[in-house]
């Protein structure tokens, strides 16, 4: 459904050649959901913009329901739905004008394009930014308007670039419910994000990306199983027993426990995590460990990161997009 | 709640229109797009309407006595130069709004769709023509007011305006152009600020060319600004019996001014759609 070979992608800059894409391979069969997980600068929007038509790449070859995308972007276009990094809206016209357009655009007839936004409008809840113009409307209102347009035509294949990126955690738990009904309706998707939580809640298969190729491939559970599936995490009363407490959680843990800048935070991926944290917990309390918190929590990209290439995902998580969507 | 539309209303596009109905449909739904945010946010249109009257009274009530045209009255002489003048500064609005959406990334929302590729260009002019032609018809008004009167029959006056429009839409392709070149819509109003200004001043618009210094005069008399000036008077019936400056292009002005927007738009049409097929925001 999507087919991707060797993308390659440069960009001129004033400090030398920028590799956006360096070899991008990437295959999401139909009725299918990938997730490219990847952090700021990893490539993801350069390869949803090659596949939507937006940009050539210097290289490489793109298949859209067997369209290529590179010899024939029209037709490519008459059957995806797209919704870009930041939502990509007219300010001065209302939500349902904004819809409207784009029906017209898709060349809906008039008739049909009005009904079209109605709908829209009514299922993503949208009737207060109905008739307003979109100037003015929260970001998560924006974003909902702009994945409605991605909709307008039932594409045969959607493109969301980082759709929660920015939002609260309300307005992404409601996009994620809606993304999960498209997905339920059997539609072909391709959705970037930078957090693990979100790859595993909405696709079927996951792939890690960064320095513009793919660096890891496979479902969520077996990337979990990569790099363990949840990660035991304590802090100590006393730094002095961070030794002892390292040897035991790693005695425990699927690989070495790391013990945090601080000096007291020692964690480690296991694979069961609730049976680890109970083992974890008694050796501790035998060898008199004093603790000040203990837990579980889910692998984030950064944990992802650190296993698959040895360093830290830079410009993860919540700090950085949020600001170009408020500066609009 | 299921987002796709039930399949027996399948809101999937029917057969591809026709290229041409295609092309008029798409030009129109964003012409239509454009002329409602002019609507909604009248800045622009408040700007485009005020700064031509503020121009023709400045012009024609404070420097005008001061300022002697051999030959005709002083109001007769200016009207054609404002004309000129507005249209033209008109026009750099489709290169600032080209910029302002290419930032806005709604640019990228109408590239991925199966449009005419040369819609989002054709409403960006059209509007702006619109535009130009409201301005145009204020101005008119203004001028009337002051005793601006026109001297030659209806179709000559026809003719003027045709011209004038005609130059601004040419010129509309050319900004468009650059405003999709620019990184941000300011580098548009700063470049036509400082590349128009010079051009509107040295040359017939206000003054007549020949009260310059002489290199002044010779750029004068070679600048567009001022063959669409001369060509506007003429039709207008506004030259009185100021002589015509002995340079070709002054004295084949309508000529001069019409060869000129069609060599305009046969490069600039094509190089605009070109463009257009190749940017996206950041
Ligand atoms: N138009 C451009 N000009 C120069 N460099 C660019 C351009 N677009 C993207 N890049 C660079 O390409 C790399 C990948 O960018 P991008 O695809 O936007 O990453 P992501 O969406 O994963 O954050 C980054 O280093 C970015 O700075
Ligand atoms: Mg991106």
């Amino acid at each position: 459904m999507i087919e991707a070979s060797g993308l390659k992608k440069t960009y001129r800059s004033k400090s030398g050649p920028v590799h956006a894409l360096a070899g991008m391979d990437l295959s999401v069969p139909r009725g299918t959901v990938k997730a490219l997980l990847g952090p700021n600068g990893a490539g993801k929007t350069t390869v949803v913009k090659v596949l939507t038509t937006l940009i050539r790449p210097t290289e490489g070859t793109a298949l859209v329901d067997g369209i290529d995308v590179l010899s024939n972007p029209k037709a490519a276009r008459r059957i995806i739905g797209v919704s870009g990094q930041y939502a990509a809206v007219d300010e001065n016209l209302t939500g349902f004008e904004n819809l409207e357009m784009v029906g017209r655009l898709y060349h809906l007839s008039a008739r049909e394009a009005k009904r079209r936004a109605q709908d829209l409008i009514e299922q993503f809840e949208l009737t207060e930014a109905g008739n307003r113009p979109v100037k003015g409307f929260s970001g998560g209102m924006r974003r909902r308007i702009d994945l409605a347009g991605a909709l307008v035509i039932n594409p045969k294949v959607l493109f969301l670039d980082e759709p929660t990126t920015g939002l609260d955690p309300r307005s992404r738990l409601s996009l994620w419910g809606i993304i999960k009904n498209l997905v339920s309706d059997g539609t072909t998707l391709l959705l970037t994000t930078q957090y693990l939580e979100e790859a595993d809640q909405l696709s079927d298969d996951i792939a890690v990306i960064d320095g513009g190729r793919v660096i890891a491939e496979g479902t969520a559970d077996e990337l979990k199983a990569q790099i363990g599936g949840h990660r035991v995490v304590v802090t100590l009363v006393n730094p002095a027993d961070a030794g002892a407490a390292r040897e035991i959680l790693g005695r425990h843990g699927d690989g070495e426990a790391t013990v945090g800048t601080d000096g007291r935070t020692v964690e480690v991926g296991v694979i069961n995590g609730p049976r680890a944290l109970q083992y974890v917990l008694g050796d501790l309390g035998q060898a008199g460990v004093e603790l000040h918190d203990a837990g579980m929590r889910r692998p984030s990209l950064d944990d992802v990161f650190l296993k698959l290439t040895g360093r830290h995902a830079e410009n993860t998580d919540e700090n950085v997009p949020a600001e170009k969507e408020n500066a609009k | 709640m299921s987002v796709l539309a039930p399949e027996n209303r399948q809101a999937r596009p029917a057969p591809e229109p026709g290229a041409a109905s295609m092309w008029l449909s798409d030009g129109w739904t964003v012409t239509k797009r454009n002329l409602t945010k002019l609507k909604r946010s009248p800045d622009m249109l408040v700007f485009a309407v005020l700064q031509p009257i503020m121009f023709v009274l400045l012009f024609s009530q404070i420097y005008g006595g001061s300022i002697q045209v051999q030959g005709t009255d002083y109001t007769q002489y200016l009207m054609a130069g404002i004309f000129a003048q507005t249209v033209i500064f008109g026009s750099t609005f489709s290169g600032s709004a080209m910029a302002q959406d290419l930032k806005d990334g709604i640019i990228d929302r109408f590239r991925t769709l199966p449009m005419s590729s040369s819609a989002v260009l054709v409403g960006r002019t059209n509007s702006d023509l619109v535009l130009n032609g409201i301005s145009m018809l204020i101005m008119m008004a203004t001028g009337f007011v002051v005793g601006w009167r026109v001297n030659a029959p209806f179709s000559s006056f026809l003719a003027g305006i045709g011209l004038l429009l005609l130059f601004s839409y040419a010129f509309s392709w050319v900004m468009a152009l650059l405003g999709m070149s620019v990184k941000s819509p300011e580098v548009i109003n700063n470049a036509s600020f400082m590349i128009l200004f010079p051009l509107t001043f040295i040359s017939n618009a206000f003054v007549q060319s020949q009260t310059l210094p002489a290199p002044l005069e010779a750029f004068a008399n070679w600048n567009p600004v001022s063959a669409l000036v001369q060509a506007a008077r003429e039709l207008f019936g506004n030259v009185g019996s100021v002589p015509t400056p002995d340079a070709w292009p002054m004295q084949n002005a309508v000529p001069t001014v019409l060869i000129g927007a069609i060599l305009m738009l046969l490069i600039f049409v094509p190089l605009c759609i070109r463009k257009f097929a190749s940017i996206s925001s950041r």
